[in-house]
């Protein structure tokens, strides 16, 4: 059978397939992304910190993170922490994996914005009598956040195409139904590139979201 | 524990600096500086670039940490305070408190860009003292109708001119009612068209008893404005006295020499 005489007999059941595995897809993105922000800001607080007893475990934990495979991270969570006594369920693994690993380049996205911001800033706002974290809070944050957009999207887009290594652990996303569809049907091609064109589907928006973002960044500036 | 000198004595000066000294590395750029500034008075600091006018300035609330030396503002240790016989630091929320008393006008203004002119003035208020934002804005809308921008409060800092943006400076200090202001070079960035409308609101504080201590290079307005002017150079107070006199009699040579270069501009 030609590839489309494939896609013509099977293409309906595969379609509808490989969609039931995007409500894990985005789930796994969605909250490794929610942990990987706010772990992340914690992360570039530190790495910022004057006090050395903070900046270093969070260097170390960046060096970690970033000079390790994804993959090795999810297996060490996944199938060594139950021998510290937590059994993750794959989705739990997967989340808390992609949103540590995540947490390491956010944090980096966190400390470029904040140090974009003019150091006079900081220091009108705790020349007012605000603390070191109101001033963050209330006066730092809100104008790093504009520079932070657009990476912080391009982040989100590499994130949700990185879900796709979590098949590996047993969570049933995209990726594990299209592996199964293949072994179930002996045909890959049409299988995985329907599945690359699902992903497209999603992540194209999203590209053209952080392209607006960034040209609103420059404007503003 | 205790805050050395509690409890302002009367007739005691409002700002007490004791042989504040600032090193940088190597350099030394505050090199044993005293200084008392009374209740209402109004002192500039003139002095060449590199002299440690805005050094001492930075000291005074804390944004420079001393090498060394005591900074006393009504009687309370600033940054610092004593446990036995030694001083120890402030924790971030301590020195936050005590900065509330000690309003800084930078020489680039500093606006917060993310928040409006009436934003800028009552964040502080709002954020710090608790004021709820009714109060608060009452608060602003008066300060800003004191440098005469209240037509301004919903205005961006990049929709206002240099000038309107230090006088929104200006007010977001008033805004925390300190008991003292200190004016860094407040008009050297300013276009000269610019730098007027900033002195009358710097004109019109004083006059209302503000304590102010300037840095300045407008040596009209020292001389206009100050009850005393400070000369500094090389991280030392090289003569102090009333503004006429210095200004116009000075003694040291040094201070001659420095005026004679002003004037020749």
């Amino acid at each position: 059978m030609t590839f489309f005489q494939i896609l013509e007999k099977n293409g309906w059941y595969f379609f509808t397939t490989l969609l039931s595995g995007w409500p894990a897809t985005l789930t796994v993105a969605s909250g490794a992304l929610v942990f990987a922000l706010i772990f992340g800001l914690v992360i570039a607080l530190m790495r910022i910190s004057t006090w050395r007893l903070l900046r270093w475990p969070a260097t170390a934990y960046l060096e970690f993170f970033r000079g390790t495979p994804a993959l090795v991270q999810l297996f060490v969570i996944y199938f060594g922490f139950p021998d510290w006594g937590f059994q993750p369920s794959p989705l739990q693994a997967a989340i808390i994996g992609l949103g540590m690993n995540g947490a390491a380049y956010i944090s980096e996205i966190y400390r470029a914005g904040i140090e974009s911001i003019h150091r006079g800033q900081m220091e009108a706002a705790l020349s007012l009598g605000m603390t070191p974290i109101k001033a963050m809070q209330h006066i730092i944050l809100p104008q790093a956040i504009r520079t932070m957009l657009p990476p912080m999207t391009n982040f989100s887009i590499v994130l949700l195409k990185d879900t796709a290594i979590v098949f590996s652990i047993g969570v049933l996303e995209v990726m594990a139904l299209a592996r199964q569809l293949v072994t179930e049907t002996l045909t890959s091609a049409p299988i995985y590139l329907m599945a690359g064109a699902m992903y497209l589907c999603v992540t194209i928006p999203m590209a053209r979201l952080a392209a607006r973002l960034e040209r609103q960044r420059q404007a503003w500036q | 524990m205790s805050k050395a000198g509690d409890g302002a004595a009367a007739g005691q000066p409002l700002l007490r600096i004791e042989d504040l000294q600032k090193k940088f590395g190597d350099l030394e750029v505050l090199c044993g500086v005293s200084l008392n500034v009374a209740r209402g008075e109004k002192v500039s600091i003139i002095g060449p670039s590199g002299s440690g006018k805005t050094t001492l300035l930075r000291c005074i609330n804390y944004l420079e940490k001393p090498s060394a030396g005591h900074i006393y503002i009504d009687g309370t240790l600033i940054g610092e305070k004593k446990s036995g016989d030694r001083f120890i630091h402030l924790t971030d929320r301590e020195l936050a408190r005590e900065r509330q008393e000690i309003g800084f006008v930078f020489q680039r203004f500093n606006l917060f860009p993310h928040l409006t002119a009436l934003g800028n003035v009552t964040v502080a208020p709002m954020r710090v003292l608790n004021l709820s934002r009714e109060a608060a804005e009452a608060r602003g809308r008066d300060m800003l109708q004191k440098v005469g921008l209240s037509h301004k409060a919903d205005e961006y800092p990049e929709r206002l001119s240099g000038g309107q943006q230090q006088r929104v400076a200006i007010a977001r200090v008033l805004a925390m009612q300190p008991k003292l202001m200190l004016f860094d070079e407040a008009t050297s960035a300013l276009d000269p068209e610019l730098i007027g409308e900033v002195l009358r609101v710097m004109r019109q504080l004083a006059e209302e008893g503000a304590t102010m201590v300037i840095v300045t290079h407008e040596i009209q307005f020292a001389s206009e404005v100050s009850d005393r002017v400070i000369f500094m150079d090389q991280g030392r107070i090289v003569e102090q006295g009333l503004s006429r006199e210095v200004l116009f009699k000075p003694k040291e040579a040094r201070t001659r020499e420095f005026l004679k270069h002003i004037q020749d501009r």
